[in-house]
């Protein structure tokens, strides 16, 4: 097992970097289910992005990264559910307005000081090898308190997510779950960032949901799924990425997309065998709206 | 005499520059059975959503609990087409849901709520399916699940969207019984509808809505040529043979000629069954309503 020590006890950077991928891979797991069940995907891509303008704000002030960053996402995050609530405007348009225009704002400070060239790299393609013991301990935060979070609330979360036009008349404030939610999402990208880039944020958000979608037909197991997905990822991405030397966040993401292909097309073949067997159980007395169809 | 247990006060309700609903009272009395008829886009489920809380009115006071009586406890079933069938969740966890806002923090169900959950699935017929997902089930027995759903709170008052919409014959005779049954156990009910003939003329409170109450009485009061013109904004016929209330267009509105090959297309006959209209224009019942054709 020197393979599996070997790295741990030789390298301090790995150890950060393994923890880093532990944690934030666990952590966009666990808010991913949500993103995912909302169909929101395009939310995960569009607050990184946005949060990348605080991030270059906090760089030119001088500033503590996740003060900028941080408000700048929960503000993006509100602004962003603000938007969408507005009939006239879709969601993903509101998204398209706020965090391009985020983007292009970090895009412009951070050219303008040449200094930050390295920074700008690390913010956008992620620095896990260069993961602090402070951004570990702020993962570890945002991780318990997600959590947490979801423990306590979570039969409120799953009403507003899975029918959020008739949560309210059942005593669900639908609009504090989904503020809660943005904020989370802000939270788990503003922790995230600095390990895994703007660019391969949104891919540990949705892929491991997506795959635990597939596995499990219970929400509750969707989110220990989708959870230990991500953290798993995040653990054999350093190994492949120490023995292989892709970059650490190219290396879980494509891990995640490998793993996707694997069970869509395990669970295309029993999905079939499945149907089958259901189709002979359930009474088609009628054309429902989604009777049968997977 | 029964009490109101919602009523709406001078009601109106705008999306963006339009106005939906404008003046609108209405009284829904303790086990009263009413049903929302009108044409697509006259405010139907708006109304239902006012009265269930999740909007909330423009101008005018919607008030559960009038009198200084206690709020009714809602149970509100939605439009099958407005719920995620993909969703991960069973027969039984939707259930549980209708328990949300009891106040308990931990995420699991207690053994007293899982039996609550069994005891409404029973009485609905449905207990086998409780773990179930959603998608594998037939339309009725979707159905029967958000009814279940919104049962298991004991509610005082039924709101239902559209519960027949996209069923078959048996199914649709299937829900109104069940609605019938409940309704005779003492809860309000309010649907809304597009089918005039198979559900709106069996009910026995009727309100008709276009962008405003145009009328509201039982079948006998509002289902006249005069209402029905007013309502939709075209000519109908109505016959009332031996009490029961059958509603058709007019031969005029049907006998078009056909867009391809010029022939009349006119087949009013299906709309009466064995009855034509034109073989009552001697009878005695005055509801026979000739006059309307033209």
């Amino acid at each position: 097992m020197n393979w599996l020590t070997d790295p741990l006890l030789s390298h301090g950077f790995f150890r950060h970097g393994l923890a880093a991928g532990l944690l934030g891979g666990a952590l966009c797991g666990l808010v991913g289910v949500f993103v995912v069940l909302k169909r929101m995907s395009y939310i995960g891509h569009g607050l990184s992005h946005a949060i990348f303008g605080g991030a270059a704000v906090a760089y030119v002030l001088n500033a503590n990264f996740y003060l900028g960053a941080g408000a700048w996402g929960f503000l993006s995050a509100l602004l962003i559910n603000g938007v969408a609530r507005r009939r006239k405007i879709g969601a993903d348009a509101a998204i398209g307005v706020v965090t391009t225009a985020s983007f292009a704002i970090g895009v412009w400070l951070i050219s303008s000081v040449h200094r930050f060239t390295v920074n700008l790299e690390a913010a956008l393609f992620g620095n896990i090898l260069g993961v602090t013991l402070e951004q570990i301990y702020v993962l570890i935060g945002v991780l318990v308190v997600i959590a947490a979070i979801i423990f306590l609330r979570y039969r409120q979360l799953l009403f507003a997510t899975f029918d959020p036009e008739a949560a309210d008349a059942y005593g669900v404030n639908v609009r504090r779950s989904e503020t809660v939610l943005a904020l989370m999402l802000a939270a788990t990208i503003v922790a995230t960032m600095q390990a895994l880039g703007v660019t391969l944020i949104a891919a540990t958000i949705v892929v491991p949901a997506v795959i635990a979608r597939l596995l499990t037909d219970s929400f509750a197991r969707m989110l220990v799924w989708s959870t230990t997905i991500g953290a798993v990822a995040g653990v054999v991405g350093m190994y492949v990425s120490y023995y292989w030397n892709p970059p650490p966040g190219a290396a879980i993401v494509l891990i995640l997309a490998g793993v996707f292909a694997l069970v869509y097309l395990g669970t295309a073949i029993t999905g079939r065998r499945r149907l089958r067997v259901l189709d002979a159980e359930t009474h088609t007395d009628v054309a429902g709206p989604a009777v049968l169809e997977h | 005499m029964h009490h109101p247990v919602l009523e709406l006060h001078d009601v109106s309700y705008t999306y963006g520059d339009g106005i939906v609903l404008r003046d609108v009272d209405l009284s829904v009395r303790e086990g009263g059975f009413y049903g929302i008829v009108g044409p697509s886009g006259a405010g139907k489920t708006t109304l239902l959503r006012l009265m269930e809380g999740s909007l909330r009115p423009g101008s005018g006071t919607v008030d559960r609990g009038p009198d200084g009586r206690s709020q009714p406890r809602l149970g509100v079933v939605p439009q099958l087409e407005s719920i995620d069938w993909t969703f991960p969740i069973t027969v039984e966890e939707v259930v549980l849901l209708g328990l949300t806002s009891d106040g308990r923090r931990l995420p699991w169900a207690t053994r007293a709520m899982r039996a609550r959950a069994g005891e409404v699935l029973e009485r609905l017929g449905i207990a086998e399916l409780a773990r179930r997902h959603i998608r594998n089930l037939s339309g009725g027995q979707q159905q029967r699940t958000f009814v279940a759903r919104a049962l298991v709170r004991k509610p005082d008052l039924l709101l239902l969207d559209e519960p027949t919409s996209g069923v078959d014959v048996a199914t649709r005779h299937d829900i109104l019984h069940l609605l019938h049954d409940l309704n005779h156990e003492g809860i309000a009910i309010v649907l809304t509808t597009h089918d005039l003939n198979a559900v709106a003329a069996h009910l026995p409170n009727l309100v008709c809505v276009n962008g405003r109450i145009v009328a509201q009485g039982t079948p006998e009061d509002v289902l006249t040529t005069g209402i029905l013109r007013e309502l939709y904004g075209a000519d109908m016929v109505v016959v009332n043979r031996d009490g029961m209330i059958l509603i058709g267009d007019t031969i005029g509105a049907t006998v078009e000629p056909h867009p391809r090959e010029g022939h009349p297309v006119g087949t009013p006959d299906a709309h009466f069954g064995p009855v034509a209209p034109h073989d009552h224009a001697s009878g005695s019942d005055h509801r026979h309503d000739v006059e309307a054709r033209p």
